[in-house]
C-alpha cells in the first residue's frame, strides 16, 4: 500500500483551492488566511519532496512573519475594499486567457516529453539530515552568498523603518548635542538683590493687599 | 492498494505551473488592490520555489534548496519593504487603488 500518490493529490488540492481563494476573496483578510493554508499545504508537497529543513522554514518565515505582516497591515489600513472591486468582473476575460496560455505553453514544454530524469529518485537513507546537508553547504561553497543575504535583510530592516518612520511635533524627546553644549550661563543666572527683611512687610506688598 | 499514479517530476512542475497561472491571474483580477497583488506575488515565488525543490529533488543536488533558502530571504525582505511602502502610500493619498497613483504622470 503506497499512500504517498494520495498525500500529494491532496496537497496539491488543497493549495489550488487555496491559491484560487486568494486571489478571489472578497474580503483581504480572508485572502491573508487562504494564503496561509495555501504556504501550509506547499509546506506539505515540500516535505514530500524531501526538502524538510525549506518546509519548516516556510511554515515559520511565510506563516509566522509575512502573512501576520499581511494580516496586520489589512486591518490597520482603512480602505473601502468594495470599491476597489467595482471592475473585477470586466478584468476577467485578459486575466483569464493570459492565464490559460501561460498554463498551455508550461503543459506544452512539460508534458511534451521533457521528463527527463523522470526516475523515481532513490529515498534518502534513515540518518540523512537534510539540514544538515543544506548547512555544509551554506557555510563553505555558499559562504558569500550567505553573507550578502544578511545585509540584503539589513538593507530590508532599515529601508523599512526608514520608510515608515515619522517623528511626531508633540513628543518630547532629549536631544544629546544640546544638552552636552549647554553652557552654565544658560541655566544659571546669579542676581545681585539687597537683603530683605521678613517681619517688617515692605512697602509694595501693603499695596498688593 | 495504490491512491493512482506515483508522482513523478512532470507532476510538480505542472503543480507549479498552475499555481503560476493562478497568480497571474490574480494579478490581472486585482488590478486596482496592490494588497492582494503583493499576495499573487508570493504565490508565484512559491511555485517558482516548488520548481526548483522538485528538480533539487530529482536531479540529487542540493544546489537548488540553497537557491530557494536565498529567493526565500529575498522574497520576505521585498514583501516587508513593499508593504511599508503600501503604508506610506495609505497615509499619503488615502488610497491603495493602482489607478489613483498618477502623481508622476506629466
Amino acid at each position: 500500500m503506497n499512500i504517498l500518490p494520495f498525500i500529494f493529490y491532496a496537497f496539491a488540492a488543497i493549495l489550488i483551492f487555496a491559491a484560487l481563494r486568494v486571489i478571489t476573496s472578497r474580503n483581504p483578510v480572508h485572502s491573508a488566511l487562504w494564503l496561509v493554508l495555501s504556504f501550509f499545504s506547499a509546506a506539505g508537497v515540500w516535505m514530500l519532496l524531501q526538502a524538510e529543513f525549506l518546509a519548516i522554514v516556510l511554515v515559520l518565515v511565510y506563516v509566522g512573519a509575512v502573512t501576520v505582516l499581511f494580516l496586520f497591515v489589512v486591518m490597520m489600513l482603512d480602505v473601502n475594499f468594495d470599491k476597489l472591486r467595482e471592475r473585477f468582473r470586466s478584468y476577467i476575460p485578459v486575466g483569464a486567457s493570459v492565464g490559460i496560455l501561460i498554463l498551455v505553453e508550461m503543459a506544452l514544454v512539460l508534458i511534451g516529453g521533457y521528463v527527463a530524469p523522470g526516475a523515481a529518485p532513490v529515498p534518502a537513507a534513515s540518518n540523512f539530515s537534510n539540514t544538515r546537508a543544506l548547512g555544509l553547504q551554506v557555510y563553505t561553497d555558499y559562504a558569500y552568498p550567505f553573507e550578502i543575504a544578511a545585509v540584503v535583510l539589513l538593507v530590508a530592516i532599515i529601508a523599512a523603518i526608514a520608510l515608515t518612520h515619522r517623528t511626531r511635533r508633540e513628543t518630547k524627546y532629549q536631544d544629546p548635542g544640546t544638552q552636552v553644549k549647554v553652557r552654565r550661563n544658560d541655566r544659571l543666572r546669579v542676581l545681585k538683590m539687597a537683603p530683605e527683611r521678613r517681619d517688617e512687610p515692605t512697602a509694595t506688598e501693603e499695596k498688593k493687599t | 492498494m495504490s491512491f493512482g499514479v506515483q508522482p513523478t517530476l512532470s507532476h510538480y512542475l505542472v503543480l507549479g505551473a498552475i499555481l503560476f497561472a493562478i497568480s497571474v491571474i490574480g494579478i490581472f483580477l486585482n488590478r486596482r488592490n496592490v494588497i492582494i497583488m503583493l499576495m499573487a506575488l508570493e504565490l508565484m515565488l512559491l511555485a517558482v520555489n516548488l520548481n526548483f525543490i522538485a528538480f533539487s529533488r530529482y536531479l540529487d543536488d542540493t544546489a537548488g534548496q540553497i537557491f530557494v533558502f536565498f529567493i526565500l530571504t529575498v522574497a520576505a525582505a521585498e514583501s516587508a519593504i513593499g508593504l511599508a511602502i503600501l503604508v506610506l502610500l495609505f497615509r499619503n493619498i488615502g488610497s491603495i487603488d493602482v489607478e489613483d497613483l498618477g502623481t508622476l504622470k506629466g
